[in-house]
């Protein structure tokens, strides 16, 4: 069994350097407001989750409400003061969105210029390209895996938004924070539940949808997620908002600067 | 009547490009290959454009319009400031022949080597059977008209051709097509890992940008291929079940016998 060898595409006239193009419209706008929003978010979310504990012992956990930066909280006690226990979480979201379908497409636009807008000229620095067949980028290829473990911090962040809501000793409070943190949770599931790997095992990965029982189920179910799928950008968007405001809202309550309005039932 | 100023692109592979600039008469509903035929009848008649249908269909009147690959015949001056001039320029991805018209015939070399439509051995024709949800996945790659805009809009394929060998989107989505048909029996994950090149797409989805079908060929076709791929080569846990279950085909697949016919649009 043999097939026919792969023929190399002769050159085309593509001009060649960073940015060239005879594009009218405003290409560089959508990844410019990207590439701000993901940077202040990461920055803000890597300082506040591994950085600011142990410089500054900023409490993370108030009145109930722990950022989800450290959920579930690991060994809060054991561990040296200069390891934030975010450190032993932070890893699976962050692995879980740098090998993201939809984030590598920003990213690669907006920080790897790779390329910086459709048919927009690229940095002679490309010319070796590899890109997901070489080391690092190779390792997108796990993003399943981060997928499977997300579950795992993401099952605690329900837990601790219903405990924000119904595990307080007066009884039930409804607070903004509670409402924040089953916002960013909601926001979170959605982002998960439309990502592209878990389409691919639900069903995706099937040819016949209609041959077993079974295989049907897994059809209705990768039908489901197809839909959400669709929105998985704004799902990215949503949630990584989500979650720096829910942080955000901790650090400002346990600093003193906010008071959470709230109606105790 | 408003005149447009249009900057077309005239030259060959033998001379210097340039912009020539023609004002055009504009017509309520005229699209960019109305003012291109417009220019051939009354200023440049040896002016090349490949066109056919002028309906959308055919994808052979491909180019640049304001630097954004597009159909002309589909792309409405309308949608333009008209006080400022447009730019028809070929597609920059494939190698000149005259003005605006490209030699493609790369792709049509590239599609033969994907592995064909293999129906399972034992089962006739006649037998074929399948259900419209099993389909129809598969039918809307089958919208793809090949005007090859996806692969000119490719950075892979604009930027980086000389280097390694890569199918491109529009044989990516091909290959989906052939690899998720229910009663295809060929593997070519293999293929697609080495030859075709998957890996070498960095998912940015200006071919899904581009398509006039709206086929959503990144998070159709090109994804589920990548996660097909990560399932057989990348995927430890998958690796160990199928070694489990004693399926010989966790070994990297071979490749199914060449296609005979190239074009296999039948299946």
């Amino acid at each position: 069994m043999t097939t026919t060898p792969t023929v190399l595409k002769p050159a085309g006239t593509a001009a060649r350097g960073l940015g060239r193009t005879n594009r009218r419209d405003t290409w560089w706008v959508a990844p410019g407001i990207q590439a701000v929003l993901f940077t202040v978010c990461a920055t803000y979310l890597f300082f506040s989750g591994i950085v600011w504990n142990p410089l500054f012992g900023t409490p993370y956990l108030v009145d109930g409400y722990l950022s989800p930066l450290f959920s579930p909280l690991l060994f809060p006690d054991a561990l040296p003061r200069f390891i934030s226990p975010g450190l032993l979480i932070l890893w699976v979201p962050l692995g879980f969105r740098a090998t993201c379908y939809y984030y590598r497409k920003a990213y690669y636009r907006f920080y790897f210029a790779d390329p910086p807008g459709c048919a927009v000229g690229e940095p002679s620095v490309h010319r070796g390209y590899k890109m997901e067949t070489a080391f690092p980028f190779i390792l997108q290829n796990i993003h399943r895996y981060f997928l499977y473990l997300a579950f795992i911090p993401l099952t605690f962040l329900w837990i601790d938004a219903f405990g924000a809501v119904f595990g307080q000793s007066g009884g039930v409070r409804v607070g903004l924070g509670g409402v924040l943190f089953f916002v960013n949770v909601t926001l979170l599931t959605g982002y998960s539940l439309s990502c592209h790997s878990l389409r691919h095992v639900v069903g995706g990965r099937l040819d016949c949808f209609s041959c077993t029982r079974r295989q049907q189920v897994r059809y209705g179910l990768w039908q489901r997620l197809t839909d959400l799928n669709r929105h998985h950008m704004a799902w990215a968007w949503a949630s990584l908002i989500s979650v720096t405001l829910a942080d955000l809202y901790v650090r400002l309550l346990a600093l003193g600067v906010i008071a959470d309005p709230a109606i105790r039932l | 009547m408003a005149n447009l100023l249009m900057r077309i692109f005239r030259g060959s592979p033998k001379e210097p490009g340039t912009f020539a600039e023609f004002e055009v008469p504009v017509e309520e509903g005229m699209v960019v290959l109305d003012a291109l035929h417009w220019i051939q009848a009354h200023a440049a008649p040896d002016l090349a454009v490949r066109w056919n249908c002028k309906a959308a269909k055919c994808g052979s009147c491909s180019a640049e319009v304001n630097g954004r690959p597009s159909l002309t015949c589909k792309t409405r001056l309308s949608d333009f400031d008209l006080d400022e001039p447009i730019t028809v320029e070929p597609m920059r991805a494939f190698p000149l022949v005259r003005d605006l018209v490209t030699d493609v015939s790369w792709n049509y070399e590239i599609n033969r080597s994907i592995p064909p439509f293999q129906p399972p051995a034992d089962t006739p024709v006649e037998e074929w059977r399948w259900q419209q949800e099993d389909i129809e996945r598969v039918q809307e790659y089958r919208k793809c008209i090949e005007c090859f805009l996806c692969q000119d809009v490719c950075h892979v394929l604009r930027n980086h051709e000389v280097e390694r060998p890569f199918l491109g989107p529009r044989f990516l989505v091909r290959a989906a097509g052939l690899e998720m048909h229910p009663i295809d029996t060929a593997d070519r994950t293999g293929y697609l890992k080495d030859d075709g090149g998957i890996g070498l797409c960095n998912i940015t989805k200006c071919c899904t940008e581009v398509c006039p079908e709206h086929i959503k060929i990144t998070d159709n076709a090109i994804i589920p291929l990548k996660e097909r791929v990560a399932d057989r080569y990348y995927d430890p846990i998958q690796m160990f079940w199928r070694r489990l279950r004693g399926d010989r085909s966790s070994a990297p697949a071979a490749a199914a016998p060449a296609a005979s016919d190239g074009g296999d649009r039948s299946s």
